[in-house]
């Protein structure tokens, strides 16, 4: 771990003229940084204010297992500055954190939410997932209710998703594991946008809900063409016209920095990408696409180009258009890839 | 003269035929050994995968016998009924045929076709039992089937292995001593029949002839009687394992001539060449022009490729002439070409060619065959496409082709064999026992019946015993309607057919259902209807996507799924779009696969 901590800190060193100065947002995620001792988290933020200016009132987040809070824990993580706390929760009910191979039990969740708020750390946010076989859309209810009712102010909800490469795609292949059908999905998800819009949270993005004053400034960024530098193994940096991969082997990351051999890859992105991304981006977000940026910045006029599309989607009341801006409703966020796909323009 | 024998070889798909034409040309030494290729005479690739002959070549042996020595011209048959005029002036070349059987199958339908066209052009027909060595042979049975059939000695029979060199010195034998030498006045005019030609990038079209009467020399001025074009003979010669040029080809006897001709259409099978300074008073009779039997349109897949598939086109004709085509435009399609095709397996081939010789991606609009449109003051036109169909109000009636199928099926199998022809609108005609246990069904039935998929049908029923062959009869009237398919009330019409009123609802029905399976689920519903004129005879939905949406996208996500995204976008520039409907290639082909 100390040699990790090492390689991050001279990874930081060398990328100081990667961003602009100011650093309005921190996030310690992917992998699990609650590992990290309230020490080392302190180690490294120290280096990122010495070498950064970061704002004041920057939102400073970490990524953390239920398990892992208790309460010196999280005073320690308030004394350090750490401002917010994304929890992965998954579920509050044990038999589906069994069954998703999660170490801590739902009542552990709760704790850690309540903890964390005891210390000061009222801007929380937890993942929930739906469309889980086994997990009824009541279930799933039940899910969220308990959220609410913990006073959780930001949620990510996210579908499940089953990738090839994990436990739970070898499960599928084995047939051990079925992903639940698109009706029950569709289901959740309405009654999700429901609940949520009526207790005040704004379904900002297509798995993320906030009560006003809780969207989460850092994914916003990402979501919004905002230079980002991410340092660490398999970590990723965007620059506006480029795109930066760490080495996501631990040993062969940290060796790369030893040695001062190159520990990245580089993808620069061409206009039709960078469009691309600003479309798939936008989209996702109740921000949506404007036309008129779109004119400025790609000299494409969207609306002529795809204008039976788009009156369709306008008059089966899928999308709002208002001063050039293209916002999908809720019941079209759940067709995000569809309307991406159809907008978007051909890599040549 | 009296030492040429001219002699092609009958014999139905996998009996052999081309095994054993092979051990002819070995024990004759025409091709040394180390040239020797399987099936050495079906040489495009296509042939020798598919195991068939599509087109007829020629090739010449020598070999003594008792002393004396004899040119022997071997003349092979295309072995599909989509090439049967080809079949009858390649056996209108010779003097003798070998009818080949395999021994344990029997005789098929196409083969006693084949035979009787060569018993009506008075060839001598030399009966072979091929694969006598297999366990499930038969020779005894399928002698006395032959003998029924050729009222032949069973003595005359000869039993052969083309896989083992059984029976070969016998046959060849029983060339030179049964098949007569040709006839011919040698001091007449010049009387040539052209039985075949191929394309050679290099040279142009070489023309195979057989001479009747007179002779061909290098360097004459020679004409061709149908086409009325004259070239000089800049070279002539014999066809053996390579081609040999000669001074002179004599009466009777088989060659190539090449005289820089570049368009295949110039040289039609059947045609006569005859020397333009004496030329002969008669052409060979019998000769045809050969008439496209199945209509399809054919289409790039991407419609950038539209000049290129033009130019494919234009090569492939070179040397297919009887491939005939026209532009096309199809809303749905683009820009492409209605091509006329002898039949389903010259559709096939071409499509295939297209893609292997010339790197096409295409994609081919349901086959139909040529229908007429009757007017009330006798005029009649012809349609060619679903998109020429007239209004109904404006004509009189509308006429099909109509062909006689000769079927061969196991007794076990006539129920269903006829079953299947009358749900095909066929009538039967006759029914011959050929043995006990072996029948000849003559059915009437429409051409369009048969096009699609009648022959597996047939094949399946029988469980692969039943064989078929058809000519054309002529036309008749029939109630046939066109029928249209829409996507969201617009018109598809590379999905148009033309089908007969009693079955028009039913197939509405299964390629509205059809569809629903290859038409992807899209953001919105899509309505599939099936409509003769404004009525909707069927229609069915293919609902709309309930969730097409990745859960996560954050840093380094954006570039995978945008990636990935952009993939999806590249697929769909592959389908066809209709209004707001993205059509799949593979939905242009869903008639094909309507049961």
């Amino acid at each position: 771990m100390e040699e990790m901590l090492t390689a991050i800190g001279r990874e930081l060193v060398q990328r100081q003229d990667y961003i602009p100065p100011t650093v309005e947002t921190i996030y310690f995620g992917g992998g699990t940084p609650s590992l990290l001792s309230s020490q080392q988290t302190g180690r490294l933020l120290n280096q990122i204010r010495k070498q950064f200016n970061v704002a004041a009132g920057a939102e400073i987040t970490l990524e953390a297992n239920p398990e892992d809070i208790n309460e010196r824990k999280a005073r320690a993580l308030a004394d350090l500055g750490i401002n917010r706390v994304s929890l992965g929760v998954q579920s509050f009910h044990d038999p589906i954190l069994q069954k998703l191979n999660r170490q801590h039990s739902g009542r552990q969740a709760g704790k850690a939410i309540a903890v964390l708020q005891n210390q000061g750390i009222a801007n929380l946010t937890i993942d929930l997932i739906y469309g889980i076989p086994g997990q009824d859309t009541s279930a799933w209810e039940d899910n969220l209710q308990q959220a609410l009712a913990l006073n959780v102010p930001h949620l990510s909800c996210y579908a499940l998703t089953i990738e090839e490469k994990t436990a739970l795609g070898n499960w599928q292949r084995k047939g051990k594991f079925k992903a639940a059908d698109e009706a029950a999905y569709e289901e959740q998800y309405r009654l999700m946008c429901q609940i949520l819009a009526a207790r005040g949270y704004a379904h900002y993005e297509v798995s993320n809900f906030a009560r006003p004053g809780f969207t989460s400034r850092h994914n916003m960024a990402y979501w919004q063409q905002k230079p980002y530098l991410g340092v660490g193994p398999g970590a990723h940096s965007y620059q506006g016209k480029s795109r930066q991969f760490n080495i996501s082997h631990n040993a062969r990351y940290i060796k790369a920095l030893k040695q001062g051999t190159p520990w990245y890859q580089q993808e620069t992105l061409n206009k039709t990408q960078v469009f691309n991304e600003y479309l798939l981006t936008g989209l996702r977000t109740s921000q949506g696409i404007d036309f008129n940026y779109i004119r400025q910045a790609f000299n494409r006029d969207i609306y002529s180009i795809h204008r039976p599309f788009i009156e369709r989607c306008l008059s089966e009341g899928k999308a709002t258009l208002a001063d050039g801006k293209f916002v999908l409703k809720d019941n079209a966020l759940i067709l995000a890839d569809s309307v991406i796909v159809e907008l978007m323009m051909d890599d040549q | 003269m009296k030492e040429i024998r001219n002699f092609c070889i009958i014999a139905h798909i996998d009996h052999g035929k081309s095994t054993l034409a092979d051990r002819l040309l070995e024990k004759t030494q025409t091709i040394a050994g180390r040239d020797m290729q399987e099936q050495l005479l079906d040489n495009m690739d296509l042939e020798r995968e598919r195991g068939i002959t599509i087109k007829s070549h020629a090739i010449q042996m020598n070999y003594t016998c008792q002393g004396e020595n004899y040119i022997l011209n071997l003349i092979d048959t295309p072995g599909h009924v989509d090439f049967s005029y080809e079949v009858s002036r390649s056996i209108a070349a010779c003097e003798g045929a070998l009818l080949i059987v395999d021994a344990s199958q029997g005789i098929e339908a196409q083969t006693i076709s084949n035979l009787y066209l060569a018993l009506e052009n008075d060839l001598e027909i030399i009966p072979v039992l091929n694969k006598i060595d297999l366990p499930g042979a038969n020779p005894d049975e399928v002698a006395d089937e032959v003998v029924d059939l050729l009222g032949c000695r069973k003595e005359e029979i000869i039993l052969a292995s083309g896989k083992e060199g059984i029976g070969v010195e016998e046959i060849l034998a029983a060339i030179v001593e049964r098949v007569p030498a040709p006839a011919g006045d040698p001091e007449a005019p010049l009387q040539a029949m052209i039985f075949d030609s191929v394309f050679n990038p290099f040279r142009g079209i070489e023309v195979y002839f057989r001479v009747l009467n007179g002779k061909i020399g290098k360097g004459d001025k020679v004409k061709f009687v149908n086409t009325g074009k004259e070239y000089d003979a800049d070279e002539i010669g014999v066809l053996k394992f390579t081609q040999e040029p000669r001074q002179e080809i004599g009466t009777g006897d088989v060659g190539y001539l090449i005289s820089g001709i570049k368009v295949a259409k110039e040289v039609k099978v059947g045609d006569t060449i005859t020397h333009v300074d004496r030329p002969c008073a008669e052409s060979v009779q019998g000769f045809e022009e050969v008439k496209p039997m199945v209509f399809a349109g054919i289409y790039p897949v991407d419609t950038s490729e539209y000049e290129e598939l033009r130019a494919s086109m234009e090569k492939l004709q070179l040397n297919d002439a009887s491939l005939v085509w026209e532009p096309e435009t199809s809303v749905a399609l683009g820009f492409g070409f209605r091509c006329g095709f002898l039949g389903m397996l010259h559709m096939e081939i071409v499509q295939e060619r297209l893609e292997r010789e010339f790197n096409m991606t295409v994609i081919t609009t349901v086959p139909s065959v040529q229908f007429h449109a009757v007017y009330a003051d006798g005029r009649v036109e012809d349609i060619n496409a679903p998109s020429e169909m007239p209004d109904p109000g404006g004509i009189s009636h509308i006429e099909e082709p109509f062909i006689r199928a000769q079927i061969i099926t196991k007794a076990d199998y006539i129920g269903s064999v006829i079953s299947l022809c009358m749900d095909k609108r066929g009538e039967i005609k006759n029914q011959v026992y050929l043995t006990a246990d072996r029948v000849e069904l003559t059915f009437e039935m429409p051409l369009s019946e048969i096009v699609f998929d009648f022959f597996d049908k047939l094949k399946t029923i029988s469980r692969g015993y039943a064989s078929l062959d058809y000519e054309l009869i002529g036309f008749r009237q029939s109630n046939m309607v066109k029928l249209d398919i829409m996507l969201n009330g617009e018109g598809v019409d590379a999905l148009s057919a033309i089908v007969h009123r009693d079955k028009a609802y039913e197939w509405g029905k299964r390629l509205c259902e059809k569809l629903k399976e290859l038409v992807p689920r899209q953001m919105f519903e899509i309505a599939i209807q099936a409509a003769i004129g404004t009525k909707i005879i069927a229609r069915t939905t293919v609902k709309a996507l309930r969730k097409n949406v990745l859960a996560k996208c954050y840093g380094g996500d954006i570039t995978r799924k945008r990636k990935l995204l952009e993939k999806q976008k590249k697929g769909k520039k592959r389908m066809r779009q209709v209004g707001n409907v993205e059509i799949p290639q593979e939905a242009f082909m869903a008639v094909l696969q309507i049961d």
